[in-house]
């Protein structure tokens, strides 16, 4: 009887569950997370839904720069083309689902247009890009006030799909849950197939990639539209849940947080995008506990306290990067390793 | 006719001592990168602190305006040999990504401590007298004035430090190739120290000068960001690109400002970084960088 996973073909070293353990806990924690609003409270399921829409965004992002190697820091602004575009179509009439569908099309869009220098630039200079189209996205949406309401923002009228409203917090959890499953298939989909591997092989060595003919512009393209596909979904729902929208929700710190997500979480590992998000929610709510606990401590020295988030996540992200470059997801594989020949792991 | 090209001239002026500070600001981006190949997207947040030290030793411990600027150069070189020692150093070799993201954790530390230390508010400085003074009918404050010439004297000071002086040459000599550089006797770790400092104070100095324009915020932090432009325009491994490329973004700012704003209203923030997408899909090594060439 083997003590461990032998594949002994492709097909079985492929397969997305690849024991019956896996797949037993995976459905699970479906089960848990469709029967959650039963018994979690309102500010909970709140929660879960922005856990949720950081989930699919993170996704889409490490597909981009874990995966392609590409670094955006502009992944917030097409967020907000996907929340302007979903919102605006719907306060016309548009159909939600249509709508949603055209939110990811039109951030892929605009996501690929910025993709464009990625033929000729790599590392830095593909960053300062995305920093420019952060920024003119930004200023578009808070200057064309015609189609966005400018500074002061635009309402978002609630969508419906079918028997779904989602202007009830339930309905929306569904929804953003059921779009994380999607998403988070597609992803593993697409990691798996062909065009998965040419971003593995662009991100480790283009050249050689190119040589072996990876079409180099192509694929750099797809990994943009791909993530900017999934941020503009992403940005949607976050229409949705925020109801009001203004630019203010999808600045370049916004962009910086996922990113550094996706870092905690780990670059280039599907499970990047749960842990890196789960890590930060929590600690996000750890803070916000002991910010309150302190300023009612201290009510004095308030002005203190108001940073300590900033400070915190400056703190996470480097030591991160200097102790655990590989993020959560490596300790995971790490620590699942040693579990699975405990105690006789010689 | 007179009066429209005073017009031109007012911004063209304006946009040059605001361009002098960019080019300041662009050449710590420069010096950073040429000798380490980093860059440092902190460099905003080095401007704010130098900013908000030197305003709190004149407001706050009513130093004079010389000795707290003395003081704020000591402090910035504190700030970047800790940084260059406890963040950047352990990084070495790593991926870019790590190192951009190292550099914005970077920020949201500073940017939190100056909160924590000196509140929310934008506060003025006052030093130099506001009434602005009259060139041939261009009007052009004192505090412009000033910018320009201490930009331009820096300016001049580095290109000279470069050229002549035995750490100027240790520094483009490692630039130019660090093993090189290093069995040559350089110490190569000493030379990324000095360039972060370098770096640490030329920013403080344009934070300040900025601070005198607009008042000191953490918005000033931003103005880091605003600098990439010049440097991506430049080159980023230039510094003669540097200067021209701040300059140049610098008056485009302003002529963006005076020319295009009737038709889209303060397009001036956002017109630096249109012409940053415009020089990375044409000129992506900018004006005086230099071109990386590939081969398998």
């Amino acid at each position: 009887m083997p003590a461990g996973l032998y594949h002994e073909n492709y097909r079985s070293d492929e397969r997305i569950f690849q024991t019956w353990f896996v797949r037993i806990w995976l459905i699970a924690f479906l089960l848990v997370c469709a029967l959650f609003p039963l018994f979690a409270s309102k500010y909970m399921i709140s929660t879960m839904i922005e856990v949720g829409i950081a989930i699919i965004a993170c996704h889409g992002l490490n597909l981009l720069t874990g995966f392609t190697g590409q670094i955006s820091l502009g992944h917030a602004a097409f967020m907000g083309v996907g929340a302007y575009t979903s919102s605006i179509l719907v306060s016309h009439g548009v159909p939600f689902s249509v709508s949603l569908a055209c939110a990811g099309a039109m951030a892929a869009l605009i996501g690929m247009i910025f993709g464009i220098p990625s033929l000729r630039l790599r590392g830095l200079y593909l960053a300062m890009a995305t920093i420019a189209a952060q920024f003119i996205i930004e200023f578009t949406i808070r200057r064309w006030d015609k189609l966005t309401g400018g500074v002061e923002g635009m309402y978002v009228e609630p969508g419906t799909l079918g028997p779904f409203h989602f202007d009830d917090r339930i309905h929306l959890y569904y929804l953003t849950f059921g779009l994380a499953v999607v998403v988070t298939m597609a992803t593993k989909n697409i990691i798996r197939a062909r065009s998965g591997r040419a971003f593995v092989a662009i991100r480790d060595r283009y050249l050689a990639a190119e040589v072996i003919g990876v079409n180099l512009f192509k694929y750099r393209l797809l990994s943009f539209a791909v993530a900017s596909f999934f941020a503009g979904i992403a940005g949607a729902l976050m229409a949705q849940y925020l109801e009001v929208i203004t630019h203010e929700s999808f600045t370049i710190s916004q962009s910086i947080d996922y990113l550094a997500m996706c870092i905690v979480g780990g670059l280039g590992h599907l499970l990047g995008g749960f842990f890196g998000v789960g890590f930060w929610f929590i600690l996000e709510r750890i803070l916000e506990v002991v910010t309150t606990t302190l300023n009612s401590a201290y009510p004095d020295h308030v002005t203190w306290f108001v940073s300590i988030r900033e400070i915190v996540f400056g703190l996470v992200i480097i030591l991160f990067l200097i102790f655990e470059p590989d993020g959560l997801a490596a300790r995971w594989r790490t620590i699942r390793a040693y579990w699975k020949l405990w105690p006789f792991s010689y | 006719m007179q009066s429209e090209f005073f017009f031109f001239m007012q911004f063209l002026v304006t946009g040059l001592s605001m361009g002098s500070i960019y080019a300041l600001v662009a050449l710590g981006f420069v010096l950073i990168y040429k000798s380490t190949s980093i860059l440092n997207l902190a460099q905003g947040e080095f401007m704010m602190v130098g900013a908000y030290i030197c305003l709190s030793m004149t407001l706050d411990f009513g130093l004079n305006f010389f000795a707290s600027f003395i003081i704020t150069m000591f402090f910035s070189v504190i700030l970047g040999l800790a940084v260059e020692r406890l963040v950047l150093r352990p990084l070495i070799g790593e991926p870019i990504i790590s190192i951009i993201m190292v550099t914005l954790g970077l920020t949201y530390i500073l940017r939190g401590l100056v909160i924590m230390l000196w509140g929310n508010d934008i506060r003025q400085f006052n030093i130099f007298p506001e009434q602005p003074i009259d060139l041939w009918g261009v009007k052009v404050t004192y505090l412009y004035l000033w910018s320009m010439g201490i930009s331009l004297a820096l300016l001049t000071f580095f290109a000279v430090f470069f050229k002549y002086a035995r750490t100027g040459v240790f520094m483009r000599a490692v630039a130019d190739h660090q093993a090189a550089a290093q069995s040559m006797g350089i110490s190569v770790k000493r030379v990324f120290a000095i360039s972060w400092c370098i770096a640490a104070v030329v920013s403080s100095i344009g934070g300040i000068l900025i601070g005198n324009i607009g008042g000191v915020g953490v918005e000033l932090s931003h103005l880091g960001l605003k600098v990439l432009p010049a440097v991506i325009f430049g080159g980023l491994d230039s510094i003669l690109g540097a200067i021209i490329g701040g300059l140049i973004v610098g008056i485009l700012e302003f002529l963006s400002a005076g020319y295009l704003d009737p038709y889209i209203p303060a397009i001036n923030e956002v017109f630096p970084f249109i012409v940053m997408v415009l020089v990375l899909m044409i000129k992506p090594y900018g004006l005086f960088g230099i071109e990386e060439i590939e081969r398998v």
